[in-house]
């Protein structure tokens, strides 16, 4: 962030502790205002680099509790630390894949542009996306297989395509907490061998992430942990 | 040629004709946000209620147009309020806000026309009032005009990002709920200027018809805005000059030049499919 007056979230972004793990959860509750918590004293660490499944049936609270991570719920209780810091302190280093209903696919907009998105938070506003954020997408959208497609409307791909587009964006991002959202459902297999793909590099450029899925037996991924939603409950992960 | 050219020899002409243009743009840029976001109820609901600004500052004697934009504003914020996330939780849908804001509105508009307007002193503003736009109303077009494009193009990755996934700019930092407030307010700005030129009854057509030709013709944002607002424009010219020639009304016959662009456009889109 070169500038925080331009800024999205502008004074209200703080540096990272860097000895700070990518996340910890303290007696966290978390539900959607207005509607009893569905998860209750979520007590788990993720440390920087590791990659955790959070596992459960559809409607156990995965996706709640990832949107309360990324600040699009607010916590219910306890306290939640993004590199050491609250959260919303450093949104440009989280990015949330959420699921594809969520997207209005029918807007005029490009695959490539779509990505694009991805750098704004870098860019901030009254910017234009620079040279270099262009070469970032290009080089994201060839990890993925999506350079032919680069000038495709988003309303023309298929549900794969979509899945890897909205993982291209995060990728484009360059954060370094990943939260996915069930990013493999209802995925064709050359999606599916790409998105893991991916995932390993960021992995291995020592990205943290959370995985929710439904089942983890659908992933070819190993995972560093898995945690399981039970009755309301997170169980599983260093505490 | 002459035909062509003949008719901006009139200054009231020429000044109806910066007034469509201004009206027209203003619209056509803010129509493709509007269809695009599913938003088509919202001008509709904003060209009615102008009508207890309107109401009330004819009983005043002031500037209809500041009536009018009053009324709109106050209508957008509503809808924004009544739009937002915590009251859809609470089980209030969006077009179910515009719908209650909308009827409201008009409501109050229609008392207060019985207890101190008549209809027959607001009729012109129901159909339009191009050939005779004021000067203080032109300035107002223009600048209005010129305000909607300013905010189009300083956020325009903003609010195109927002109103595809508000989800991810609300988690980079851009509030979409204050983005989707403030294109509400530049579409009460863009909507009284379009009353003036169509009137009351026919202001969606202003926001609505040329985004909807430039979304046949194209499926880029940027191209599509270029054409959206060229169509307007073209709507406008050429409605002003039928409605000169053929002595029609000039607000209805740039509605239907604009509807004639779209039907050709439809055309020419199952021609190419075909």
């Amino acid at each position: 962030m070169k500038d925080t007056a331009l800024s999205y979230g502008g004074r209200h972004l703080h540096a990272p502790d860097p000895s700070a793990p990518a996340l910890a959860l303290h007696s966290v509750a978390a539900g959607h205002p207005g509607a009893a918590p569905v998860l209750h004293d979520v007590n788990f660490v993720l440390p920087a680099g590791k990659r955790f499944a959070l596992v459960g049936p559809n409607g156990s609270g995965k996706s709640t509790l990832l949107k309360t991570v990324a600040g699009l719920l607010p916590a219910r209780g306890g306290d939640i630390r993004v590199f050491g810091l609250r959260v919303g302190a450093c949104h440009h280093r989280t990015s949330y894949v959420p699921q594809r209903q969520s997207i209005n696919w029918d807007f005029p907009v490009d695959v490539a542009r779509f990505t694009l998105a991805g750098r704004f938070v870098h860019t901030g506003w009254l910017r234009r996306p620079s040279a270099e954020c262009h070469a970032v997408v290009d080089g994201v959208l060839a990890s993925l297989g999506l350079t032919e497609i680069a000038r495709r409307p988003i309303g023309e791909l298929s549900g794969g395509q979509q899945q890897r587009l909205l993982l291209a964006r995060a990728a484009a991002q360059e954060s370094d907490l990943l939260l996915l959202d069930e990013p493999l459902n209802a995925v064709d297999a050359a999606s599916r061998v790409l998105v893991g793909a991916l995932l390993d590099r960021l992995q291995t450029a020592g990205k943290s992430m959370i995985v929710s899925t439904h089942d983890v037996g659908i992933h070819d991924l190993p995972f560093d942990e898995v945690l399981s939603i039970e009755d309301g409950m997170v169980r599983g992960g260093a505490r | 040629m002459n035909w062509l050219l003949e008719p901006w020899t009139h200054a009231f002409m020429r000044d109806a004709l910066a007034a469509g243009l201004a009206a027209g743009v203003a619209c056509g840029v803010l129509g493709v946000f509007v269809v695009f976001r599913r938003m088509a109820f919202v001008g509709e609901a904003m060209s009615h209620t102008t009508l207890p600004g309107l109401v009330i500052a004819q009983a005043k004697g002031l500037s209809l147009m500041a009536g009018a934009l009053a009324s709109n504003v106050v209508t957008a914020l509503g809808i924004a309020v009544l739009s937002s996330r915590t009251s859809r939780r609470r089980g209030i849908r969006d077009d179910a806000a515009i719908g209650v804001v909308f009827t409201g509105m008009f409501a109050l508009g229609v008392v207060l026309t019985a207890r101190i307007g008549s209809w027959r002193d607001l009729s012109h503003l129901l159909l339009g009032n191009l050939l005779s736009v004021a000067q203080g109303d032109l300035l107002f077009m223009l600048c209005a005009a010129v305000l909607v494009l300013a905010v189009i193009l300083a956020l325009f990755k903003e609010l195109e990002l927002a109103s595809y996934d508000s989800t991810y700019a609300d988690l980079i930092g851009i509030r979409s709920q204050r983005l989707h407030a403030l294109l509400l307010v530049l579409i009460a700005f863009a909507v009284v200027s379009g009353v003036q030129v169509v009137g009351v009854v026919l202001t969606s057509a202003l926001l609505i018809t040329p985004a909807a030709t430039a979304a046949l013709l194209t499926r880029r944002m940027v191209p599509m805005l270029w054409l959206s607002a060229t169509t307007a424009a073209a709507a406008v010219v050429g409605g002003l000059l039928l409605s000169y020639h053929a002595s029609l009304p000039s607000g209805a016959t740039i509605v239907l030049m604009a509807a004639l662009f779209f039907m050709t456009a439809w055309i020419w889109r199952r021609t190419q499919r075909g």
